[in-house]
């Protein structure tokens, strides 16, 4: 079974690097999801079936899914994947990687540090995560359903689309929160 | 299950979030940026059930659970920007919204 | 009994002051003229009580000292407030009380149209105050005190119209000028109590006779300073300059300043050290000759001017020259003697000028009066009091005083014939220049009609100071003339007497004789050359030298010029170097570094996401390298 965890690790981080590395965002987008669902199954094969399924359910298939109706609604074309393989040369990746590459290095330093100890030992049921959330974790559930309240409100308001206001009380001299012509936000 | 020792799986979750960071760094398109950012935060929440797996608690998937509430708050919030953002400046490229500075 | 009321003196006319700077415009011109004048006139009813008390019963030690509190204390430095009544200062304080009374009645009259009145009245008091505590300090830092205060008094007063700036510039030069003598007080001060630790006047003249020897460096250091103090305060060599342009101010203000009482400060003050001059020699000496000196140039000056005011500030610059001959002599009790009758003389002359001034619509250029004589009678006759005062013929009280100064300058074994000779000189030139005001002024053809006249309480002044002329000869008739000596006499209670050789009833007889005969002498030639052959002394001036002489001596022997060139232009010129100020460069500099610090951190904010996000990346590894490294 081990091997298992070790090819889903292969798949994910070539998936990952793919995504970086494409000019389509389609393309990316669907190599993303290829490396969420590698992960899914390292989660599955660690003991945590739970999150696995949620994995699979929430990010890939809602917050990926997000993500192609966003870019299917900018409808960019093919013009824009001339301008991404344009904005890539191969000089921009020098100093990124050198950052992560040193970034990269510390982690490793710090995780090597720590004792050994070895994971996946015993699968961890939705019943007992269940119970953890609504026992001490409970707060944070409330605190997340109060964000994803926000984000709604948020989203919501954001995607409005223009429309032509009557009769509002405008002052000339424009809010402060107007540095420029906003083409008349709200 | 798989029993493998703690740090490959800390290791395998640092190597894909300095992957997305590099994407966050490299690609100027924005949606790709976000992208880049669902991959860090997707390597965060590996780590956590790696770490949460080695003591057998459940605490790491809870902490996933979070994640995947914020991460959903964030790109919804983000992704309806991103619309805004296009709809403004007839771009993608993030170097184009650069008026906040000195 | 009396003695104790000897606080009251300068108090009052402090709080006189304290009272018109508070309410003063709100009072009206009667009750600030009441509160102004009549602060002073009680503290000189105070001051002749106290007087009569000091005279009737005297105090043990014929000195009296009424200590007030303790000013500070300072690790074994502790002054305190206290008054000192001695023979000298009794003679001081009394002259200072009565002729600030009668001038400022004079002036209640005379400021009636100025704005400023209760300024003017508040100014005043405060520096009769000052002088009061000055002459009856009991130590030196409280002479300071009043040594300062009446150097205020003489700024503020003198730049009392400040509207124009030509009086604020003369206030200023006044000043600074004078500072230069404080700033040598000061030192004299420190010197003093350095080495003798102690401020207080009469345990500084025991120490200074035990600890050092006659003629000691410290000694004739610390006697030098003082004298340099002195010659600022009373505008002699070589800081005389000030005086004939503070003649800007109010006329009784240079009546009771610079001439009465402020210039004669520095006679006291050396009077008062007397134990430290006679320990020092050369310094007596040099007193002796400046005084000289300055009497001599003083007159000459005197000779040039046209603004009435100015001849009688170069006077005054001359009187006080005798009174310092006086004191290098060590003629000490003569020169008070001179210092009471000049009081007299001179404030009566600046007043009644002061009419004439007036009455004319502030006209000041003699050349442009003439024949006041039957129009002005109050002042003529007045002024012609004064004048014969000046010029010391007697009956009058300057021939006295002026007498006894030149005998003991003969006689003293610090002197000789030839300080006496310079005296001479110095009675010729005053005649001249003082007469020549007289014939100037009051005789020959009238060019303007006066406007006015005089109330009473410019009479009442008036009348008294004259009086006072004629009366202070009392005090100290010679004896060659069947008087005795007897305000000396009293003064030598407080001050040694002089060392004279060769002294005789006969010699002072004859001494005086020359005296008069040549202040006649002079009088006869101001007659000549001013009312009678008036061309004489017109082809005078147009010739080469005469006129070369003429500019020399109006303007004061090119003293002026002289500071001007050595030590008020090239401190300008350095000053205009400094303009940048090079001091300000170091904070400038701190200034474009904030700036140039700016705008090398403003490259961070370029606005651009990715950018911000790799600042994030750094600032992570960093912080994961500091931890991992703890």
């Amino acid at each position: 079974m081990d091997i298992v965890f070790y090819i889903s690790a292969a798949v994910a981080l070539l998936a990952t690097i793919l995504v970086i590395t494409r000019a389509q965002a389609v393309h990316a987008l669907l190599y993303l999801i290829v490396s969420l669902l590698a992960v899914a199954v390292i989660f599955y094969v660690l003991g945590a079936a739970l999150v696995a399924a949620l994995e699979v359910i929430i990010y890939a298939g809602a917050i990926m899914v997000l993500f192609v109706f966003v870019i299917m609604m900018l409808n960019l074309g093919p013009p824009a994947a001339d301008r991404e393989r344009a904005w890539q040369r191969p000089g921009m990746w020098v100093g990124p990687s050198i950052l992560a590459a040193i970034l990269l290095g510390e982690l490793i330093y710090i995780i090597a540090s720590a004792p050994g100890s070895r994971t996946g030992l015993a699968a961890v049921g939705p019943q007992e995560v269940g119970a953890s959330l609504f026992g001490p974790y409970m707060i944070g559930v409330e605190l997340s359903s109060m964000l994803l309240l926000a984000g709604l409100v948020g989203a919501y308001h954001l995607g409005r689309r223009d429309r032509p206001r009557r009769a509002s009380p405008r002052r000339s001299g424009a809010s402060p929160w107007r540095s420029r012509d906003t083409g008349g936000t709200r | 299950m798989a029993i493998v020792p703690v740090e490959h799986g800390l290791l395998l979750a640092g190597v894909l979030f300095t992957l997305g960071l590099v994407g966050v760094l490299v690609r100027r398109d924005i949606i790709f940026i976000l992208l880049s950012i669902e991959i860090m935060l997707n390597a965060a929440g590996l780590a956590f059930i790696v770490a949460g797996s080695a003591r057998g608690q459940a605490d790491g998937q809870v902490m996933f659970i979070f994640i995947l509430a914020v991460t959903a708050a964030e790109v919804s919030v983000g992704l309806a920007m991103v619309l805004r953002l296009h709809h403004l400046l007839k771009t993608l490229d993030v170097d184009a919204a650069d008026s906040l500075r000195d | 009994m009396g003695l104790e009321l000897m606080a009251l003196v300068p108090a009052l006319p402090i709080a006189g002051f304290a009272a018109l700077v508070v309410i003063g415009r709100r009072l009206s011109r009667r009750a600030a003229a009441v509160l102004g004048v009549g602060s002073v006139g009680l503290a000189a009813i105070v001051a002749i009580a106290v007087a009569a008390a000091y005279l009737a019963a005297p105090p043990e030690g014929c000195s009296y000292t009424q200590d007030l509190w303790q000013w500070m204390r300072v690790d074994g430095f502790g002054p305190r407030i206290a008054f000192h009544l001695d023979a000298l200062s009794l003679v001081m304080m009394l002259v200072v009380a009565v002729v600030s009374f009668l001038i400022l009645l004079y002036s209640a009259e005379f400021m009636a149209g100025d704005e400023g009145f209760a300024r003017f009245f508040a100014y005043m008091n405060l520096f009769v105050g000052s002088m009061l505590i000055l002459v009856l300090a009991d130590n030196l830092l409280l002479l300071y005190l009043g040594w300062e205060g009446v150097g205020l008094c003489s700024y503020l007063l003198i730049g009392f119209w400040y509207k124009d700036p030509a009086n604020g510039r003369a206030a200023m030069k006044a000043f600074i000028v004078t500072r230069v003598g404080d700033a040598a007080l000061v030192a004299a001060l420190l010197l003093i109590f350095t080495s003798l630790g102690t401020l207080d006047i009469a345990e500084v003249g025991r120490r200074a006779t035990n600890e050092w020897p006659a003629g000691s460096a410290l000694a004739v250091a610390a006697a030098l300073l003082l004298l340099g103090g002195a010659v600022g305060k009373s505008a002699q060599l070589p800081l005389q300059t000030w005086l004939p342009d503070a003649m800007a101010g109010p006329t009784p203000t240079s009546a009771l300043i610079h001439a009465a009482t402020m210039v004669t400060a520095g006679v006291y003050l050396v009077a008062r050290m007397n134990v430290l001059f006679a320990l020092a020699p050369p310094v007596q000496f040099l007193v002796a000759v400046i005084g000289a000196a300055t009497l001599l140039l003083a007159g000459a000056s005197g000779l040039a001017q046209h603004d009435i005011k100015r001849v009688l500030a170069y006077s005054t610059i001359s009187q006080v020259g005798y009174m310092f001959l006086g004191l290098g002599v060590g003629a000490w009790g003569a020169s008070i003697f001179h210092f009471l009758t000049h009081a007299f003389f001179k404030s009566l002359l600046f007043l009644a000028a002061g009419v004439v001034i007036l009455n004319l619509g502030r006209e000041h250029n003699m050349f442009r009066m003439g024949g006041l004589r039957k129009l002005l009678p109050l002042a003529f006759w007045t002024f012609l009091v004064g004048s014969l005062a000046l010029a010391g013929l007697p009956p009058l009280a300057g021939f006295a005083s002026k007498d006894l100064i030149l005998y003991r300058t003969w006689t003293s074994t610090l002197g000789g014939p030839l300080l006496w000779l310079a005296g001479v000189v110095g009675i010729f030139l005053t005649s001249v220049y003082t007469f020549r005001m007289v014939f100037l002024v009051f005789f020959g053809p009238a060019s303007r009609k006066p406007e006015g006249r005089s109330g009473a309480a410019m009479t009442v002044a008036l009348v008294v100071l004259a009086a006072g002329c004629l009366l202070a000869s009392v005090l100290g008739w010679p004896e060659a003339l069947g008087g005795t000596p007897v305000l000396v006499n009293f003064l030598e209670l407080a001050l040694p007497e002089a060392p004279e050789h060769g002294g005789s009833a006969a010699l002072e007889g004859v001494l005086s004789l020359v005296s008069v005969l040549t202040a006649i002498a002079g009088i006869l030639v101001a007659y000549v050359l001013f009312l009678r052959e008036r061309g004489l002394v017109e082809r005078l001036y147009r010739s080469a030298v005469g006129s070369a002489v003429h500019s020399l001596w109006l303007a004061g022997w090119g003293f002026d010029r002289l500071y001007e060139t050595v030590l008020v232009a090239p401190l300008a010129a350095i000053a205009r170097l400094n303009r940048g100020d090079f001091v300000d460069i170091f904070y400038r500099l701190v200034g474009r570094l904030a700036v140039a610090l700016h705008s090398i951190l403003s490259f961070t904010q370029t606005g651009r996401v990715r950018w911000y996000a790799a600042g994030l990346a750094v600032g992570a590894i960093i912080i994961l390298a500091i931890v991992v490294a703890l």
